[in-house]
């Protein structure tokens, strides 16, 4: 089927539903994606009042083209800089990103054998592996943490564990420790990292492995040769997808973690509820959302590809 | 993939499947826990379901959170599927990347900047706060997971049979409706049920676009387990893994069955 002569030939007649049907949601988007970060940009660079809305200036749109200029006059990137400046909130940007990027080879190292086993796995037992492998997501996060709570607590399952098993004397102080946020993100995003990597394994071609078996190569060189660099497309989606999201996780180390892992997410969360400084947490966003952009971008871009190649 | 499991294989498997499940079943075994203290193992009772029922604020919560999940699932599946159908279907020219950008950025986007914009703009445009605020950002985010479900199966749809009903004189709404709706539907179903599991589940976007008198389960949940384990959430929580899991093994069921055919 060729797409000229179904799209060219029917464009009068689909006209007005096919319009509708870009329209409302494109409309949508614009509104409560675009608009909104636009509007954050704008208060970024207001300043921090005791008022309803916290922030000066505030548009006064009747207020013709002298209150226009005045209001653009009295914007200020002034709490960029502080941004910058602060060693706070750069150690907290630092601790996310290194947070990130360690946690997120952790969940490839331990999901990449996972996916694997499922991709070598009779069809049959495929879908319920997929089934068991999806069904935690559905789950609620909060709950996965929850759960974590439970065994990691003081007095928790682990250290019972460890206590009656005689490996340690005293119980450890698992909770508010960086390897309780590492343990809770693992645990949380090992489903976005696995299902990428199985699609990617699962449609890999096995007579090229075979072939490689026949011409002698060991089976640890055809895994790093050719079924590792094969299933890039998949390592890659999977990285992205866990990575970027745990730059700004939030649930996680507030209720895992302690105040020496304080992570962008929190300081966020704390700039806007606790301090009330809506300027300043807008900077953090933005700052945020600037770093992400490259890994954002990329990831659609990969997106976009998979479903051209899927057509 | 060449068939075939290996004990290394094997290993990975039952590790991988005991990480995943081990702590959600010990925090189910202890919702039956007769005993207070988490640590201790008094025997089984279901005493924190009962109190559940007596909870008022909990299930006002419960059932706020139905009620946007419900709502949002509703609207993102009718707004996710225009749109899928908008990206296979229209001739979008350069708009096609820039509605392709806004509708994976919420997607991978952390939800504390998709909430606090998102808050941003309700008070820039004077709206009150509330159930319909966190309704509109439900909406925003989940649309975009139901155009990338629909969109995949999409892919692979033969636009031929809603060609063929228009050239038999049906209008395109009609042959949309009548034809490619019904095909795709299975899609539009799994859709729904992700934008509401994810609705159900979220605290963060809740939290900064909620207000007075609004208050979801997970935000709830979330200032009760800041205090500590109690078995009374155990057993809420008991009880949304329970929800979900039928409703998705129900699914699972039901789309193999229409698969079989």
């Amino acid at each position: 089927m060729s797409e000229g002569a179904t799209q060219g030939g029917r464009g009068m007649r689909r006209s007005w539903t096919l319009r509708l049907a870009i329209l409302l949601p494109f409309a949508w988007l614009v509104l409560f994606v675009l608009l909104p970060t636009l509007i954050a940009f704008k208060i970024s660079l207001s300043q921090t009042v005791l008022a309803q809305p916290p922030y000066v200036p505030v548009l006064n749109p009747s207020g013709g083209w002298d209150a226009f200029v005045g209001f653009l006059n009295a914007l200020s990137f002034e709490n960029y800089t502080a941004v910058f400046t602060d060693s706070l909130y750069l150690a907290s940007y630092l601790k996310s990103l290194q947070v990130a990027a360690l946690s997120t080879a952790l969940i490839l190292l331990i999901g990449y054998p996972i996916a694997y086993a499922m991709a070598r796995a009779p069809r049959g037992v495929q879908s319920v592996l997929l089934i068991l492998v999806i069904l935690p997501f559905w789950t609620a996060f909060l709950i996965r943490i929850y759960a974590w709570i439970n065994i990691l607590q003081r007095d928790g399952l682990l250290n019972q564990l460890l206590l009656s098993l005689g490996i340690v004397d005293a119980p450890i102080a698992w909770l508010a420790s960086d390897t309780a946020v590492y343990i809770g993100i693992v645990y949380s995003y090992l489903p976005f990292m696995v299902l990428p990597l199985y699609a990617t394994l699962e449609r890999m071609d096995a007579a090229l492995r075979e072939a490689a078996a026949d011409l002698g190569a060991p089976p640890w060189k055809i895994f790093w040769q050719i079924t590792v660099p094969l299933s890039r497309p998949g390592i890659l989606a999977g990285v992205l997808l866990c990575f970027i999201p745990i730059v700004g996780e939030f649930v996680i180390p507030d209720l895992l973690g302690s105040s020496s892992t304080l992570m962008i997410g929190q300081t966020l969360w704390t700039e806007f509820f606790a301090n009330r400084d809506w300027p300043f947490a807008s900077v953090v966003a933005l700052v945020m959302l600037v770093i992400l952009v490259g890994p954002i971008v990329l990831y659609e871009h990969l997106q976009a590809r998979a479903l051209e190649k899927a057509r | 993939m060449r068939k075939g499991l290996s004990f290394t294989n094997l290993t990975a498997l039952a590790l991988g499947l005991a990480f995943l499940y081990l702590p959600i079943a010990i925090l189910v075994i202890y919702s039956f826990n007769t005993s207070r203290l988490v640590t201790v193992w008094g025997g089984w009772s279901t005493r924190w379901y009962t109190a559940l029922l007596a909870d008022r604020a909990l299930l006002d919560a419960a059932f706020v959170s139905l009620r946007v999940g419900f709502i949002s699932a509703t609207a993102a599946s009718i707004l996710g599927t225009l749109a899928a159908v908008a990206l296979a279907r229209a001739r979008l020219f350069r708009l096609r990347a820039s509605f392709s950008a806004l509708l994976y950025a919420p997607i991978v986007m952390p939800e504390v900047i998709t909430g606090l914009t998102l808050l941003l703009f309700f008070v820039a445009i004077d709206l009150d706060r509330g159930v319909w605020t966190v309704t509109l950002a439900h909406i925003t985010v989940t649309m975009c997971f139901v155009t990338l479900i629909v969109q995949a199966r999409l892919a692979s749809f033969d636009w031929s049979l809603e060609d063929a009903a228009m050239d038999l004189g049906a209008p395109p709404s009609r042959a949309f409706l009548a034809v490619t709706l019904p095909l795709i539907w299975p899609a539009v179903a799994a859709g729904w049920l992700l934008a509401f599991t994810l609705s159900l589940d979220d605290l963060v976007i809740a939290s900064f676009t909620t207000g007075p008198g609004a208050t979801t389960l997970p935000i709830r949940i979330y200032s009760d387990v800041r205090l500590g384990v109690k078995p009374e959430i155990n057993a809420i929580c008991t009880v949304m893994i329970a929800t979900v899991a039928l409703v998705v093994i129900a699914a699972s069921l039901l789309t193999k069955r229409r698969a079989a055919h």
